[in-house]
């Protein structure tokens, strides 16, 4: 569905994102995790369109997409969601909601009635007509996922959809992303939470420094040297292997 | 939701008859004059209120649909009537080229009311110099009173055209609320990076909004030059149409249907009584809509508009308070 080779991006003297590749399958949960700062949103806002890359090439089914402008994407079946909300202020849930909606809707009307089909998929039907003001973040969280939803996306992009939430708002949350594979949409997604990461997803892909330093299945991540050294820093990996043998031997 | 609209339909048609019934000049030059501004206004408002892009100078249409009057029909003798047509094609195009230009380089906020501001003073000092503007002297149009030539003997005629602009005007504030432009124009106000995310043209959106706030701003310059037969650089790309623009929807009440107007009448009221007072000096009705822009911003920063549920979310808790 989604394949990005060799992508990079300098802003100035830093290389956000070096030679970066990555795949995502299609109907599948692909993961792209690594520390603050290691380039995910600028990889994320590459794909998207929102920035253009210095490097690479960015394929979505089939046909190179780098430099095609966002609104384009959208129409096309690629859709993100942003890791700081972006919400329409001054308008409801059902607006905001119709917005998305609009994209396939000839008719105004016919987008308002749909956002509350939308809005129940993702368990926001009671507050269709709150203002968004009043929503809180795992409400506001939820209506940025409604939203991109609603423009029936093949392919969408969820940028740390679970950052700011509780556990039991994560608890809900990871069910609703499952959910909307099965409806048959693929999904990229940023996330700093790993319990999530390691229930949803099917392939991780690891970036550090602007580089991806490991890909594979969540339980092979994790045990990853190179994962662990950079979350926890150099030696990091060195040291846990030998507690955990210590642990073994003592047990 | 469809009550601003049925009540902006209400308002059109309780006006029409105006004229039948009020024979004084005066007040019919009053309601002319308001409704002049309801139209400039709701100009504005259409690319301000709704589309959140705050322009400083729709001075630019305003003077060029004036102009395009004035010129067209002394230089080419092009019948007035066809002027207001081309009047608003004029303001359009300006407007499309002032928004292609600034959005094209992601112009927003106070750097967009900055660039229209200095096209309008551009588009002043080019009508100050070139000859077939008249020049500072400015352009007079010869006095020939018939309705085919878009100039009326009674003011009733002047009436009848700015009413049914002022009610074109509205009605597209109206269609905006309700169709699929304007809700991608209210999400481009609200939301640029968003709106772009779920697949709105933004830079288009915002072109088309300039477009239609141009041409109704040509409208406007056109009924003004007919009205009063007379233009100047100073008067048509001046700043106090750029003000008078969009303070109208501001005190009034900005993205709505009916803001305009009641900023209009606002407005005109503020003007005559000010002339009263004051004796007519130059400049001081402007410190009077100063003060007034204050006490809005104050106390209605939603406008005249919103003073309606503020009174009644106030009578509502009276009664909480009372119970």
């Amino acid at each position: 569905m989604l394949e990005v080779t060799g992508v990079t991006k300098r802003f100035g003297g830093l290389t956000a994102v070096a030679e970066a590749s990555l795949e995502a399958r299609s109907g599948e949960i692909t993961a792209l995790i690594g520390p603050n700062g290691a380039g995910k949103t600028t990889l994320f806002g590459i794909v998207a369109g929102f920035i253009p890359a210095d490097r690479g090439s960015v394929r979505f089914a089939g046909e190179e997409i780098r430099g095609v402008p966002p609104h384009r994407l959208a129409r096309r079946g690629l859709v993100r969601t942003f890791q700081i909300v972006q919400p329409f202020a001054g308008l409801s849930v059902r607006e905001n909601i119709a917005v998305g909606c609009q994209l396939r809707q000839a008719s105004r009307s016919a987008a308002l009635a749909e956002a509350e089909d939308v809005a129940r998929r993702v368990g926001m039907a009671e507050l269709i007509d709150r203002p968004v003001g009043a929503l809180t973040i795992a409400g506001r969280k939820r209506l940025e996922l409604a939203r991109a939803l609603a423009t029936r996306p093949r392919l969408l992009l969820l940028d740390e959809v679970m950052a700011g939430l509780n556990p039991r708002e994560i608890a809900e949350m990871v069910p609703l992303i499952r959910a909307i594979r099965d409806s048959g949409v693929t999904l990229l997604l940023t996330e700093h939470v790993m319990q999530a990461v390691m229930s949803l997803a099917e392939r991780v892909y690891v970036l550090n420094d602007g580089r991806i330093i490991a890909e594979g299945r969540p339980a092979e991540i994790v045990t990853d040297a190179r994962v662990i050294e950079a979350y926890l820093g150099h030696g990091a990996a060195e040291r846990l292997r030998g507690r955990l043998a210590f642990g073994a031997a003592r047990a | 939701m469809k009550t601003p609209g049925l009540l902006a339909a209400a308002v059109v048609l309780a006006l029409a008859p105006l004229p039948l019934l009020v024979h004084s000049d005066f007040w019919l030059h009053f309601a002319i004059m308001t409704l002049y501004f309801g139209l400039l206004g709701q100009a504005w408002n259409l690319l301000g209120g709704y589309g959140g892009q705050r322009s400083f100078g729709h001075a630019a249409f305003f003077g060029t649909g004036a102009y395009a009057t004035a010129v067209l029909q002394l230089d080419l003798g092009v019948n007035p009537w066809i002027c207001l047509v081309l009047a608003g094609i004029f303001g359009a195009a300006v407007g499309a080229l002032v928004g292609a230009l600034s959005f094209r380089y992601g112009l927003r906020g106070s750097y967009f009311a900055l660039v229209t501001l200095a096209f309008a003073e551009v588009f002043r000092i080019v009508a100050d110099s070139v000859p077939f503007t008249g020049a500072g002297v400015g352009l007079q149009i010869p006095l020939r009173q018939a309705a085919a030539n878009f100039q009326f003997h009674e003011k009733a005629g002047f009436y009848a055209v700015i009413l049914a602009l002022t009610a074109i005007a509205t009605a597209l504030a109206w269609w905006i609320e309700h169709s699929r432009f304007g809700a991608d124009l209210v999400a481009v106000r609200e939301n640029e990076d968003a709106a772009r995310a779920l697949g709105i043209d933004v830079n288009r959106t915002k072109l088309w909004a300039m477009v239609l706030s141009g041409g109704l701003s040509g409208f406007a310059g056109s009924f003004y030059t007919q009205y009063f037969l007379y233009l100047d650089p100073r008067i048509a790309y001046g700043v106090e149409v750029s003000v008078t623009a969009l303070l109208v929807p501001l005190i009034g009440g900005l993205g709505t249907v009916l803001g305009p107007l009641m900023g209009a009448v606002t407005l005109r009221g503020l003007n005559e009584v000010s002339g009263i007072v004051t004796g007519g000096a130059p400049g001081l009705n402007l410190m009077l809509y100063g003060a007034l822009l204050i006490v809005i911003l104050a106390f209605l920063p939603e406008g005249l508009v919103g003073l309606g549920p503020r009174l009644r979310r106030a009578r509502l808790a009276g009664r909480f308070r009372h119970a």
